[in-house]
């Protein structure tokens, strides 16, 4: 079902180039701390952590920011979307806040997760990785790092496959024809 | 299903209590930010409209309102002329005019927050009428309890007091009982509904008996008017045998949580130095009443109706 257009060890080689491309960007790699959207991010940060470690010898600290209070789609829904966990174990203040989401498209969640980010302080800056940028840009937002962009129709949907609920990275991404309706 | 309105505890099944609970345990994280405020409900009006006077519910409500970014306002109606319905949903047709996208409504009549319900566009949301319902009470209460002990299912809940005329008590006890708490009801025979049993609850008429091996007590307050002899003979009588203090409470679990639905009448339903410290968790029950009110607020308030949801 639908092809695939990163397998595990994709996946895995992606999160360490992202890393090396994180570390060579920002000097200051003390600075850095990772926050995660939920739920499709947090085990790509934890990951990303790892990698860090490995990399640069530096244990950083992992958040995870719910943007869904911050939508902008609210009031046009019947139903309110599930909340899910916020947890930001350190102050964001004069840190380099790299966000990790799994998939980017309209922009419209990294939007969200910025606002919600200032609401815990003042960052230096924000950067964004994604592991799949899909396109379909709405808002003029630029995702810093990438694992891999996937040119994809209206018509298509990204699946992450593997691993569900646990902290592992994916095993798999697979582009699937939407159902139809 | 959560519907379009919040009129009981009764019309909920787990499922809906359930979630209500979970967004409230996500909302109480707001309250712990240094900005305590997420731009949820922006250019949203919430009307709060108290036909009883109420300074801790409708301020609640209104802190609730203001940390998901909503206007609230508030509308306090003299009370002495609105027990004429005419009245009642006039003010409710003005309101509507105003396109609230959330109507809080307090009344002494049971039922009035249904009768809004009726009349309105927007969700209503019932803050306590008559002796009928206080559905955020009990949704508190719940929320606390989760937090004090970990799980509902399986408790032992002792409700003490006033059981007849007390909203909050009806919506413990649908509350509790959904989720599978084993509920006691106990206070004076005149003060117990006969067929209260019907709603799944054990009735006591000795405190002892109610109370022991309970995990949760919970004193309700009783109305000065209940204590001048119709009901009760006397104030002393009243709280010597059914006000709540250390020495009674030996007879629950040893690690037993004291609740009071506030304000406490001091020296009646509890003691005083019960009431201040642990294991009373009355404070906490307030702190909880603003999350669980949000959660409430961000499930119902400025929804899209049928037919005018947006495309995704």
């Amino acid at each position: 079902m639908g092809r695939v257009v990163l397998d595990d060890a994709a996946i895995r080689r992606a999160l360490v180039r992202i890393a090396h491309e994180v570390v060579e960007r920002n000097e200051d790699v003390a600075r850095l701390y990772l926050v995660a959207i939920p739920n499709g991010g947090v085990p790509l940060a934890r990951q990303l952590a790892a990698n860090l470690l490995e990399i640069a010898g530096h244990e950083l600290p992992v958040g995870v920011l719910d943007t869904t209070l911050y939508r902008d789609d609210l009031t046009r829904r019947g139903e309110r979307p599930p909340l899910r966990r916020t947890e930001m174990p350190s102050a964001v203040d004069e840190k380099i806040v790299v966000l990790v989401d799994d998939v980017a498209s309209t922009g419209r969640t990294i939007r969200a997760a910025m606002d919600a980010l200032m609401d815990f302080g003042r960052p230096r800056a924000v950067q964004v990785v994604a592991l799949v940028d899909r396109g379909h840009r709405e808002l003029p937002i630029r995702i810093d790092y990438v694992g891999k962009n996937v040119p994809t129709a209206a018509s298509e949907k990204i699946v992450l496959h593997g691993h569900r609920g646990t902290l592992e990275p994916p095993l798999e991404v697979r582009v699937e024809a939407r159902e139809q309706g | 299903m959560i519907g379009r309105d919040l009129l009981g505890i009764e019309d909920f099944d787990r499922a809906d209590l359930e979630r209500i609970l979970e967004t409230a345990a996500h909302m109480q994280e707001v309250g712990l930010r240094e900005v305590k405020r997420v731009p949820t409900l922006r250019g949203r009006t919430i009307i709060n409209l108290f036909f009883e006077s109420s300074t801790r519910t409708r301020t609640s409500f209104e802190i609730a309102g203001k940390r998901l970014s909503a206007d609230v306002i508030n509308f306090s109606a003299e009370s002495s002329s609105l027990s004429k319905s005419e009245s009642i949903l006039d003010t409710a047709r003005t309101l509507d005019a105003m396109a609230p996208d959330a109507v809080i409504v307090r009344h002494k009549v049971a039922g009035v927050p249904k009768r809004i319900a009726d009349a309105l566009d927007a969700p209503v949301i019932n803050a306590g009428d008559g002796a009928h319902e206080h559905p955020t009470q009990a949704l508190l209460d719940l929320f606390t309890v989760l937090q004090e002990k970990g799980r509902i299912d399986g408790l032992t809940v002792a409700i003490v007091g006033d059981i007849t005329h007390s909203r909050v008590a009806r919506s413990n006890i649908y509350g509790f009982t959904k989720l599978g708490a084993d509920v006691r009801v106990a206070g004076p025979p005149t003060l117990l509904p006969p067929a209260v049993e019907s709603l799944g609850v054990k009735a006591f008429t000795s405190l002892r008996e109610a109370i022991e091996g309970a995990d949760v007590v919970m004193a309700l307050r009783i109305q000065s008017e209940r204590l001048q002899g119709a009901y009760v003979p006397s104030v002393r009588e009243y709280s010597a045998m059914w006000g709540l203090d250390r020495a009674k409470l030996r007879y629950a679990r040893e690690d037993a949580i004291v609740m009071h639905p506030g304000p406490i009448n001091r020296g009646v339903e509890i003691a005083h130095d019960l009431a201040d410290r642990r294991p009373s968790v009355i404070l906490e029950q307030v702190r909880n009443g603003v999350a669980v009110r949000m959660a409430v607020l961000y499930l119902l308030a400025g929804r899209a109706q049928a037919g005018q949801e947006g495309a995704r």
